[in-house]
Order: C-alpha cells, then sequence, then structure tokens
C-alpha cells in the first residue's frame, strides 16, 4: 500500500490523499474487536451519550490502549536513544578534542565518523519509525477514527 | 565583484520576483476568502508538495551561505550547525508532526488550547509564536539587506534599506493576495531551485577531485592554514568553557526549538491526514539531511579551492564562500561559466530569502488573526472577517518587521535566529509536549509553560554580551551582562519545562479529564480531524 518517500512521484499522487479509504482493509485481524469490546456494541449515532464520554469510552477501550501503547513503545526509547546520542555528540565534540581527532581512515577521524553517523542513525531512524507506524499503528488507528466519528456523530458535545 | 555579474544576477531576481507574483496572482484567481484556504491552502496538497515547501521553508540563506562559510572558515565546527539543523527533524516526527496535525485546526495555540481555558492559553502561545516569528523575520531581512549589498558590491546604505522594504513589500503581497498556497508554491519553488543549486555546485566540486573526498580534506586542511586541526573540532567552540558552554546552548535549541516553530507547525495542516504529514516529514528529512550534506562538500570545497584567507578577506563570516567558490568552479573572474555560476547562486540565496519570509510572515499572522485577536474579538463575528483581519495581520507584520529591519541593519543580528530557536524550544515546546503526553496538565501550567520560557529567554539575552559589556556588543558603552552566554538555550529550555510542571502541581482547578481523553484519541487516531 504505502510508499516509502521515492522519488517515484505519480504513484504517491495515486494513492494519496485519500488512499486510506480504500487501501486500508476492513475486517483484517489486526483492528478487529472495535470499540466496544466488551459487548455493548451499539448502533452509531444513537448511543445517547455526549462526545465527551464518547472519547473517555474509546480511550479506555482495549484496541486504543493497544494503539498508544505501540505509539509510546516506539517513541519513547527511540527519542530518549536520539536525544543522549546527539547530547553526547555536542558534548565531545566541544569538549574531548583529543578523542575526536584520532585519524580513522587517511585524513578521516573520529569526528567526521561521528558527524557523518549522526546523519545516518538520523536517516535510518526515520525509516525504521514510518515502518513501525505503517505496519503496526495505521491500520487500527484509522478504524477506531471511523468508529469515533461514527459514534460522535450524533452526540451532543 | 563586477557589473557582468550585477546585471545578470538582478535579471535572475527580476524573473524570480516575476514567477512568484505570477504564482500568487494565479492562485488567487478564484479564491473563497476561507480560513482553511487562507491559512492552510485547502489542506490538499501531497506529502511531497509539502515535504519539498517544508524543506524551503526552512533552508534559509544562513544555512546555504552561513553554513558553508563557517566551515569553509573554522573547518570541522561548522559542520555541528549542519547535525543540529537535521536532528531536529527526528522531534518533529516522532513526536510532533502527526499529532498536531490531528489536533490543530491552524495554529499551535490550537493544539495546546483545545484541552484547556481558552483565552488565557491562547493569549499566551500566540504571544510567543508571535515573538518568535518576528525575531526570526527581522533576522532574514537583515539578512537579506547585506546579502544583496555583499553579492552586487554595492555596499551603500541606501541600497540596503531598499532591499529591506522590497523585501517587506513582496512577502506581504505574497501573503495577504496568496495566502497559503501561493506562500507554499514559491517554497516549492524555491527548495527545487536550491537542491538543483547545491546539487550542481557539489558535483562540480567533487569533479575537481576526482570523487576523492580525501584528496578534498587533505587540500582544505591545507589551504585552511590550521592543517589537521582544520578537520577536527575545537577552532571555533574550543577556546574556553563559555565557548564550550554557549555552543552546547545552541544546540539544545536547535534540537528542540524546530519543533516549536509556528511557520513550521503550520505547514502540517495543508495536507488531508497525519500520514501525509508523516510523509511530508520524511520528504523533508530527506531534502534538508542531503542538503546539509553538500553544504558541508561546499564549505570543504570552498577552503580547498578559494582558500580560508580569501573567503575571510572577502566577507568576515564567511557568507561569500559559496558565491566565490562558485565563480571558481565556473572558470575563474571574468570568465562566462564564473559569471554565469556566480550570478545563479547569488539568485538563489535572493530566492531563498523571500520564499523563507513569504512562511513566517503568513505563519505570524494566523498567530495573530487566529489566537490574538480570535480570543479578545466581541463573540459572534464571523469567520470571514478573521481572514480579513489576518491578511491586516501580515500588512501589519510587514511593517513592523521593515521597521525593525531597517533600525536594526547595521547591527550584527545573526543572534536573532539562534535566539528565535531557544525561545522556541523554551516557551513553544514544553507547552505543546505537556498538552499531548501528560494527563495532568492543567491551564495554569500551559500559561506558566509559555511565560516561563519566554521571558527567561528574552531576559538572559538582554542580560548577554550580545546586548552590552564587550566591543562588539549592541550597546557598547553599557555593562549589564551578568549572563556570559550567548544562547539563553541551556537555561530557558529547563525554565520552561519547570515552570510548567510547576503550574500544574500548584494549581487548584483539576485537569479536565474528558478534554484529556479527547486530545489523546485525536491526536491518535484522527478522529475529528479538520
Amino acid at each position: 500500500m504505502e510508499k516509502e518517500a521515492g522519488p517515484d512521484a505519480a504513484v504517491m499522487r495515486l494513492d494519496d490523499p485519500w488512499d486510506e479509504t480504500t487501501a486500508t482493509g476492513w475486517g483484517d485481524p489486526e483492528g478487529a474487536g472495535g470499540i466496544a469490546a466488551d459487548g455493548r456494541s451499539r448502533p452509531a449515532g444513537q448511543s445517547g451519550l455526549s462526545a465527551a464520554e464518547i472519547y473517555l469510552e474509546v480511550q479506555s477501550s482495549p484496541v486504543f490502549r493497544e494503539v498508544r501503547r505501540r505509539y509510546r513503545r516506539f517513541v519513547v526509547p527511540a527519542t530518549t536513544a536520539f536525544l543522549l546520542w546527539y547530547i553526547a555528540y555536542v558534548i565531545a565534540a566541544t569538549t574531548a578534542h583529543d578523542l575526536m581527532a584520532r585519524p580513522v581512515a587517511g585524513v578521516v577521524n573520529v569526528a567526521m565518523i561521528a558527524g557523518l553517523g549522526q546523519f545516518l542513525t538520523t536517516f535510518l531512524l526515520t525509516w525504521a519509525y514510518v515502518r513501525h507506524a505503517r505496519l503496526h499503528r495505521d491500520r487500527a488507528a484509522l478504524e477506531l477514527r471511523w468508529e469515533t466519528q461514527e459514534m460522535t456523530r450524533g452526540a451532543g458535545r | 565583484m563586477r557589473g557582468d555579474h550585477q546585471t545578470l544576477a538582478l535579471v535572475l531576481f527580476s524573473v524570480f520576483i516575476a514567477v512568484t507574483l505570477g504564482i500568487t496572482t494565479w492562485v488567487s484567481r478564484n479564491r473563497h476568502g476561507s480560513a482553511e484556504e487562507f491559512y492552510a491552502g485547502g489542506r490538499l496538497f501531497s506529502p511531497m508538495e509539502n515535504g519539498f515547501a517544508i524543506a524551503g521553508d526552512y533552508m534559509s540563506a544562513a544555512s546555504f551561505l552561513g553554513i558553508s562559510g563557517l566551515i569553509a572558515l573554522f573547518g570541522y565546527d561548522g559542520m555541528l550547525y549542519s547535525v543540529g539543523f537535521l536532528v531536529a527533524w527526528l522531534v518533529v516526527l516522532l513526536l510532533v508532526a502527526e499529532l498536531v496535525r490531528n489536533c490543530g485546526r491552524f495554529t499551535l495555540a490550537d493544539v495546546v488550547a483545545a484541552r484547556m481555558a481558552e483565552r488565557p492559553v491562547r493569549t499566551a502561545v500566540g504571544a510567543s509564536s508571535v515573538t518568535v516569528s518576528v525575531m526570526y523575520l527581522v533576522a532574514q531581512m537583515v539578512g537579506a539587506g547585506s546579502l544583496v549589498a555583499l553579492l552586487l558590491g554595492g555596499t551603500s546604505g541606501t541600497a540596503r534599506s531598499w532591499t529591506v522594504v522590497g523585501v517587506g513589500a513582496l512577502m506581504v503581497i505574497y501573503v495577504s493576495f496568496g495566502g497559503m498556497r501561493a506562500t507554499t508554491w514559491i517554497q516549492i519553488v524555491k527548495a527545487v531551485l536550491l537542491m538543483a543549486g547545491a546539487v550542481a555546485l557539489t558535483v562540480l566540486v567533487l569533479v575537481r577531485f576526482h570523487g576523492d573526498f580525501n584528496a578534498l580534506l587533505t587540500s582544505a586542511a591545507e589551504r585552511s592554514g590550521h592543517g589537521r586541526d582544520f578537520l577536527s573540532p575545537g577552532l571555533r567552540y574550543g577556546e574556553s568553557w563559555t565557548a564550550r558552554f554557549d555552543f552546547i546552548s545552541l544546540g539544545l535549541a536547535l534540537v528542540l526549538g524546530t519543533a516549536g516553530l509556528p511557520h513550521i507547525l503550520s505547514r502540517f495542516y495543508t495536507v488531508p491526514t497525519a500520514r501525509a504529514a508523516r510523509r511530508s516529514v520524511v520528504w523533508s528529512i530527506g531534502l534538508i539531511g542531503s542538503f546539509y550534506l553538500m553544504t558541508i562538500v561546499l564549505g570543504f570545497g570552498a577552503a580547498a579551492l578559494v582558500g580560508s584567507a580569501e573567503v575571510r578577506a572577502s566577507n568576515a563570516s564567511g557568507n561569500t564562500a559559496v558565491p566565490l567558490l562558485a565563480l571558481v568552479l565556473g572558470g575563474g573572474e571574468g570568465s562566462t561559466g564564473g559569471t554565469l555560476l556566480f550570478a545563479v547562486v547569488a539568485a538563489i540565496a535572493f530566492a531563498t530569502i523571500l520564499a523563507v519570509v513569504a512562511g513566517i510572515t503568513l505563519a505570524s499572522s494566523a498567530s495573530v488573526a487566529h489566537d490574538l485577536y480570535a480570543s479578545f474579538r466581541r463573540p459572534g463575528a464571523k469567520q470571514r472577517s478573521e481572514v480579513g483581519v489576518a491578511r491586516v495581520a501580515a500588512a501589519a507584520v510587514g511593517v513592523v518587521a521593515i521597521g525593525l529591519g531597517l533600525l536594526a541593519q547595521n547591527l550584527n543580528v545573526a543572534f536573532l535566529v539562534g535566539l528565535a530557536f531557544a525561545v522556541a524550544a523554551s516557551a513553544n515546546l514544553p507547552a505543546l509536549l505537556y498538552s499531548l503526553f501528560w494527563r495532568g496538565f492543567t491551564t495554569r501550567g500551559a500559561v506558566w509553560a509559555v511565560y516561563g520560557g519566554l521571558i527567561p529567554a528574552v531576559l538572559l539575552v538582554l542580560l548577554s554580551p550580545i546586548v552590552s559589556g564587550s566591543p562588539t556588543s549592541l550597546f557598547p558603552g553599557v555593562d549589564i551582562a551578568f549572563f556570559p552566554l550567548e544562547n539563553p538555550g541551556l537555561v530557558s529550555i529547563p525554565a520552561g519545562f519547570l515552570a510548567g510542571w510547576i503550574g500544574t502541581v500548584t494549581s487548584s482547578a483539576p485537569p479536565d479529564v474528558a478534554k484529556h481523553a479527547e486530545t489523546e484519541v485525536r491526536s491518535l487516531t484522527g478522529a475529528g480531524a479538520a
């Protein structure tokens, strides 16, 4: 379904911006269960709940908590890691001159490797995040979106 | 820089201005005047278009000319900037882009105020957004004046003043008449030009060295006059502990500030979904990352082919390194190739400035009209009038920026960019992250987070050596420099986060649980997104 950001603009144009509605299959096991997983399923718009109650209900539903858990399980360690790596790099670059000046190959030294390493890790983490979101979050989140919107449609605020 | 360059560069400038004005006219042909259209371009840009526009918004002349120049003068220490400017995008991608797209409509304040008592929070976030934008804007306008003077050789004050006025007038026209749609297309055109220019120069540099990066570095080190030290950190930031802490402070501000810049955040509202926002960030990380990699080649190339001493002789802060490099790569002074490449580089730098100032003007007019005006206007005013206010606000912001730009045009205002990032990181980011991720966050916490970051950041700069106490200060005669660092980030960023936390734990009103549920559900699923 979704392409990595590649040069093929034509394909991107095709499956964007509205591809989600068609490309994401309904009824796949990922999002199965729905919000009212405890069997209190109600017809849309007739729940008699206010919007606030609906959002509280969705928030406490197992499906939503799973989406949130997956998001946080990726984002929290990844953010911690890249921030620490960046801060370590900046501190080393400003204070540990001898370490950074040590030659590695030819005139390329530790500092140069570390600097280019920052670029590389940024690209890699971008790729990993997008892949994780596409495989583990997008489908369930989209189903939750439609379900929540169905429920709030008739609700007073 | 002789007559030929000037004429050709002026022709190219005029072509770019004509094209952008054409875009503005074409875009505003059948406008409806809705807020959706003015602030967010109808939300129908594709991720690729938005990715190019984000890159066009972010890569200022300071990065094209400034960073390459710093590398040409100080070697490795210039590279530290490129790394900070790129890594910052991970914060945007992982923590901000999708959630902001899902929760907000037009501005940063939309996201923060959604959970809170609307008026005080909107006022606070709007005020800090406008502050950030105006600082950034003035730095760009003054930069434009000195850049044009530098590239065209005319150092007269009149030429500079007219450049500042002209840039200001153009950005107001783009924004007031074309809104987000014109601004976006101008940024896309600029990003394509900038990337094409950078690729062409990089290829020419690498061809000169037969693709041997090692040889490039070796001859850069030789011609710099510093030898091997040129290739390792320390030439600029290694002399004293003050300098070291100053850079650490700036590094923090760069990495955390990008995610709080109003003109970057407003770009995410121009795509239809959070997933499209994510993919635009991926595009922009690819573009920005490869651009900064190329500035490294250009910087070392300038040191190797032009020589650090000559770069410094032309401009003390290195801003002419890339134009001089273009001259050499094209065949040298007086050759057709050299003249052509030089003029092209000058025109790209000018295009860069115009696109960046247009983006910032639009974001600040949105903050004024959608946040500040909207929270003070009488109830019942129609939405149509808000866009009218935004158009007028764009003109007002333009007038203020022109005025400040003229006042500051002989001062060294390069610090303003670092300061804008520091304020964004200290005031906007804590409020934004807390409201997205902290269940217990309250109205008082939000207001305190914004002011608790904004006020220390501005105060510390007033008390820093930038303003007083040294011969290079804005006011050399006075001495109230109690704070040793030029960038306040190291103190003001923790202060903003701390103030938000204290404000929250001491607030008497409990957090609104239902509103938090709504923010969390909407941010992660996109339910009810505009």
